[in-house]
């Protein structure tokens, strides 16, 4: 589903600001995958998510999804395979827009934009029904404004959005990262809930290693703008904090320093 | 005193459509967009020229409406495709287009005097010349208002209004941002051309300086139009730009009336924004806002 070849990535080349963000990072993944991306602070995880999402442009390496080479698409033509959810909840949904002009939009991924209404009757019954299923009380709320929702709401809408036509493929960039616990667990299930639903293809990326070895069906593990661990099917299920910590230290020679990771 | 009233409501009405204008750039795709300065002295421009080689003033009128679309389209180009900043893409069309205005015109100043108008078909259904540029100031607004409710109600429309909200997000849903605001821009110097070609005829002459300080007069409208007539839905939003363009106008006629030189005017109109614009950190510097703790926060 996702295949990533031999990627490379220079923030400032030629500069005393260079930064290699990505090397020689490749990825294989299969239909159903659900994968999550664990490293600490400036290990590439979000970079890795936005070169898949065409943010950026890469410096070398292909990018294959659902059998499409989109190594030289733009942003919104790739956008068309693809469903995302990021960190800032507020970067997901149109604030001054009302909760069903954002679904809208959302619907309509994928498929030419003409001069049809944004909106039609038949839609607002099914968004109704999608969000009293959600259970967050928002089926009441299609003609509130985005931006007078709580952030778990947001980030729960941004996930509705991006999943409410089927992606090939699910980039979530630490999308609790910003919610209080509390909201972040909820947000959280919601997440597995849709995904094992609707049977998505995944890639999780997070700061949290309890959720990194309970969620999806792989563990990939960055540093330093490398893949540095692959961790997958029973082996998977039998990790622990304890080990994953071991791990990293021993492919990666350093211990594991990153606060918010081991304060969580 | 209703002949002054009558005048402001007349201009006001051809001074709507820039507004629009103005309101789809700067509210809309959240872009202060200076091309206008230049494409509603086109409008003028053009339709004079026009109507002086002997065209049918609606055919002129349609022609300036063109004209500033196309001058959208430039600094749409420029602000996506060559990724200049909007306030300096727009900068640049409105000296290329002081320099094109020119051209158009011939000279610095064109008079329309006894030529025919759009004006002129309601004339000679009896009507007096203030008030059919009324009635046909009216209709156009109308004719746009309605063409604009519609058209940001599309999906074209709705992804339009997205974008100057959230291009991120509107990007990863699948649309082209550089589309939408080339799009957003086209309409609107259209609309504020249109608005110029009509505003020559009223007045009888196109001139190369009469756009000069008009993005404040249209920033003056929208901000009068929203703080006066609310935003209570959509419709009335877009109805409450054309009675703020009213209203800005009835107050010039009155500040003018009560003796303030007219060279004073562009003076008076940038304070009067400024004020409006500041209006938000006047009210919190005198009324700091409270806070207040919730339990269980």
């Amino acid at each position: 589903m996702l295949k990533v070849d031999r990627i490379y990535k220079v923030f400032n080349p030629g500069t005393v600001n260079q930064k290699i963000a990505l090397r020689d990072v490749s990825i294989q993944m299969e239909e159903g995958d659900f994968v999550t991306l664990i490293g600490g602070n400036g290990a590439g995880k979000s970079t890795l998510l936005n070169c898949v999402a065409g943010v950026y442009g890469v410096d070398k390496g292909t990018i294959n999804i659902a059998g499409t080479d989109v190594t030289k698409l733009p942003e919104h033509k790739r956008a068309t395979m693809l469903g995302r959810v990021f960190q800032n909840p507020m970067m997901g949904t149109a604030s001054d827009m009302i909760l069903e002009e954002n679904l809208a939009l959302a619907l309509r991924r994928g498929q030419p934009r003409g001069l049809k209404w944004g909106i039609t009757n038949k839609e607002r019954e099914t968004y109704r029904q999608i969000l009293s299923h959600l259970d967050l009380g928002l089926e009441d709320r299609l003609h509130t404004k985005v931006g007078l929702l709580s952030g778990g709401q947001r980030q729960a809408i941004t996930l509705l959005m991006a999943t409410i036509k089927k992606p090939k493929l699910l980039l979530l960039d630490e999308h609790t990262a910003a919610l209080d616990p509390k909201t972040a667990e909820r947000v959280l299930s919601m997440t597995d809930q849709l995904i094992n639903e609707n049977n998505l293809t995944v890639m999780m990326v997070t700061h949290n290693m309890r959720d990194a070895i309970k969620f999806g069906n792989r563990l990939l593990m960055m540093h330093d703008g490398r893949i540095i661990l692959d961790i997958k099917g029973d082996e998977k299920k039998k990790l622990t904090v304890e080990s994953l910590l071991k791990r990293f230290g021993a492919a990666s020679g350093e211990e594991f320093t990153y606060d918010r990771t081991l304060l969580s | 005193m209703l002949e002054i009233i009558k005048g402001a409501v007349s201009l006001g009405l051809l001074w709507a459509m820039m507004t629009i204008g103005v309101y789809i750039s700067y509210r809309i795709l959240a872009i202060a967009d200076l091309t206008v300065e230049g494409s509603i002295t086109l409008g003028a421009a053009i339709a004079a020229q026009a109507i002086t080689i002997g065209l049918n003033p609606y055919i002129a009128t349609g022609i300036s409406l063109l004209g500033g679309m196309a001058a959208g389209l430039v600094t749409g180009l420029l602000h996506t495709k060559l990724r200049i900043p909007a306030l300096l893409s727009g900068i640049l069309t409105m000296i290329a287009l002081y320099s094109i205005n020119l051209r158009v015109l011939g000279k610095a100043s064109l008079s329309l005097l006894r030529m025919e108008t759009v004006y002129t078909v309601f004339e000679r259904l009896g009507l007096e010349f203030s008030w059919a540029v009324i009635v046909l100031g009216f209709l156009s607004v109308s004719i746009v208002i309605c063409f604009l409710y519609w058209f940001f109600g599309t999906e074209i429309g709705c992804a339009i209004r997205a974008t100057g909200n959230n291009p991120n997000m509107v990007r990863a849903q699948g649309i082209n941002t550089n589309t939408m605001i080339i799009i957003g821009l086209v309409i609107s110097n259209g609309l504020v051309a249109l608005s110029g070609a009509l505003i020559a005829q009223n007045q009888t002459f196109a001139d190369v300086q009469m756009g000069t300080g008009s993005i404040v007069i249209g920033l003056a409208s929208v901000i009068i139009g929203e703080v006066l007539f609310g935003k209570r839905n959509y419709f009335l939003r877009l109805t409450s730009l054309a009675m703020g363009a009213i209203t800005y106008r009835i107050i010039i006629a009155f500040v003018l009336k009560l003796g303030m030189h007219s060279n004073d005017l562009k003076l008076f109109t940038a304070i009067t924004v400024a004020i409006a614009l500041a209006l938000p950190i006047i009210k919190d510097y005198l009324n700091p806002p409270k806070i207040t703790v919730e339990e269980g926060e």
